[in-house]
């Protein structure tokens, strides 16, 4: 019986465990042995009764063995006893320093001063009243079976089992306020083969309807074989999910009918496919935004822009061919780009913007950028940039990287 | 906004094309026009994105991007979008020639979900089941602080035809027309 005590403890009530182990020092020692393996710091104590056990384990640990808990706890200071910084301190004012000292006083006087809380702490560390441990509850797990009296073949009946099954795992979703994020559904083939289909959610759902009509394809490309005997629908991660008032506005079904769209887009194309737009912190174009799976991520507004302005159209960088060199730091005359040609009429800039350092990107190995807003007579206005730091023997250092409106 | 004074408003619940070098301008430039969110569908090998800082204002966090690895892929996801109800606008940007099957499919999905849809194709690559076909380009100023557009309304089910030639500076969904005699004067200067 293992429980969960405060933010960084566990405690567990061993009661008829220690001689499996040879005897209680060497159960801590296993303990420690193992958790050292796995990298963790700990403090352990063993005592007879649970605030005991606290106590010590936040002092030096050790092991208490039965009957001594009054003699070993005297020692230790009385903010061991699991009470308030603001009781220990007002204990500690009127000289009462060791839980050895505060044993021995009546109790009544302690309560009235100090609140029945110091009195319960102090019995219960020295076993005159009961603590019993609570441990956690086992996760709930989101399976369901069904197994059939005779073998089955048919999409269709495939599909009326798998509703069934959906209606129980959705009522047991419901019940523990979870929704599903991926499914899989195993079909136990006759022939000992399963098959399985796995889809994946937008967001966490419990809709059987909803959720069997993403199957619908996985399914149709099963082969059955010589039939299927059993199945197994298993929703292996689940989500919190609160329950929600059905009905009310037309906006929350919108927002249902873009989660089903990005679930059915993500099911056939990949859920890496279905992308959204996040601002990121950085000058450099490539990284001053982030593309995140839809599913996954929550729109954010981009922060209100300043500074020169940015192309609709960002693209890996292009080589520009120019004709003959123009003025030095100057965007050129004529250029070609994409084997269409250009002549500048307006070209602002430079706005130069350096390699960020602690990234190596090989992209930017060529030094810092000075990026212009090209206008050409042509009409198209292209986003050009020029590698002043490039090493000398390239004459080509322009290329255009973006177009704007 | 009407239809019938606004000559940019699209035809709503059809889909719609344009082509030319400015036509992602412009799906940008109806994308500020519509509420609800977006969806832009672009293959996945494109190396094109659209570039979150510099969007207009209000699209950034409505859009999505859907990279299908292939044209039947693409084309499925634009009908998926098509139907599904609430979505503000479909951009898709196919690379093939639209067939007739594709286009009219296409228009009922867009009736069915009340969705508009925006292909930006190649030129000449359009379906005749296209509600209308815009040609935008842009075009040089002789003005530092303006970003002129033309765009030509080549192909209309329900309407005329027509070419504007507007002043749009990518931020926002106000567009100025610039007038007849602008335009003359801009062909008039350029001789020397």
């Amino acid at each position: 019986m293992v429980a969960r005590d405060g933010p960084g403890g566990l405690i567990a009530d061993i009661s008829g465990v220690p001689h499996l182990f040879g005897g209680e020092p060497e159960l801590r020692a296993d303990l420690h042995a193992r958790l050292e393996r796995v990298g963790l710091t700990l403090s352990s104590a063993i005592a007879e009764t649970r605030g005991a056990a606290y106590a010590l384990a936040c002092h030096g640990g050790g092991i208490l063995p039965e009957g001594t808990v009054q003699d070993g706890l005297a020692r230790l200071p009385v903010s061991a006893l699991r009470i308030g910084s603001d009781v220990a301190e007002g204990l500690s004012r009127m000289g009462l320093n060791r839980i050895g000292d505060l044993a021995s006083l009546p109790r009544a006087p302690l309560a009235r001063r100090f609140g029945t809380g110091l009195v319960l702490r102090l019995d219960q560390a020295l076993g005159l009243q009961p603590e019993p441990i609570s441990p956690e509850a086992e996760a709930p797990y989101f399976g369901v079976r069904m197994t059939l009296p005779e073998p089955i073949g048919v999409q269709a009946d495939v599909m009326a089992g798998l509703r069934r099954l959906l209606d129980r795992l959705c009522a047991t979703l419901a019940g523990h306020h979870r929704g599903a994020r991926r499914l899989h559904l195993e079909l136990h083939r006759v022939d000992r083969e399963i098959a399985r289909v796995e889809i994946g959610l937008a967001r966490p759902m419990r809709d059987p309807e909803r959720i069997a009509a993403l199957f619908a394809k996985g399914v149709a490309e099963v082969d059955a074989g010589f039939g299927i005997e059993a199945m197994r629908l298993v929703a292996h991660v689940t989500e919190d999910q609160p329950p929600e008032q059905i009905g009310g506005p037309r906006i929350i079904h919108e927002d249902d009918a873009l989660a089903d769209l990005f679930s059915r887009l993500g099911n056939r194309l990949g859920f890496d496919r279905v992308l959204r737009l996040l601002p990121a912190a950085s000058l450099i174009p490539e990284r001053s935004f982030l593309i995140a799976p839809a599913a996954y991520s929550e729109a954010e507004s981009p922060p209100p822009h300043r500074g020169p302005d940015r192309p609709i159209i960002i693209f890996p960088p292009e080589l520009v061919t120019t004709k003959g060199l123009g003025q030095p730091g100057h965007p050129p005359a004529q250029f070609t780009w994409r084997r269409m040609s250009f002549n500048t009429l307006r070209a602002d800039g430079p706005e130069r913007i350096t390699p960020e350092w602690w990234f190596d990107d090989p992209a930017w190995r060529s030094g810092l950028r000075d990026y212009w807003r090209v206008e050409t007579r042509e009409g198209a206005r292209l986003w050009l940039f020029h590698t002043p730091q490039a090493p000398a023997g390239s004459t080509q250092n322009w290329f255009a990287q973006g177009e704007f409106a | 906004m009407s239809v019938k004074n606004d000559p940019f408003a699209l035809v709503p619940h059809r889909v719609h094309e344009a082509e030319g070098q400015g036509r992602r301008s412009f799906a940008l430039f109806q994308a500020t026009r519509r509420t609800g969110p977006l969806i832009w569908v672009l293959p996945g090998h494109a190396y094109h994105l659209p570039m979150l800082r510099g969007l207009p204002e209000g699209v950034g966090q409505r859009l999505h991007l859907v990279r299908p690895t292939n044209e039947g892929d693409l084309l499925w996801a634009v009908e998926e979008a098509l139907r599904t109800t609430g979505v503000g606008l479909i951009i898709a940007e196919p690379e093939k020639p639209l067939s007739l099957i594709a286009g009219r499919r296409l228009q009922l999905a867009a009736e069915a979900g009340r969705t508009t849809g925006l292909m930006l194709i190649r030129e000449g690559q359009g379906s005749h089941a296209a509600e209308t076909r815009w040609r935008c380009t842009p075009i040089a100023s002789e003005r530092r602080d303006s970003t002129l557009h033309r765009w030509s309304l080549k192909k209309n089910k329900k309407g005329t035809s027509g070419i504007w030639t507007v002043h749009w500076n990518g931020k926002t969904a106000s567009v100025h027309s610039v007038s007849a005699t602008g335009e003359r004067q801009c062909a008039a200067e350029t001789s020397p």
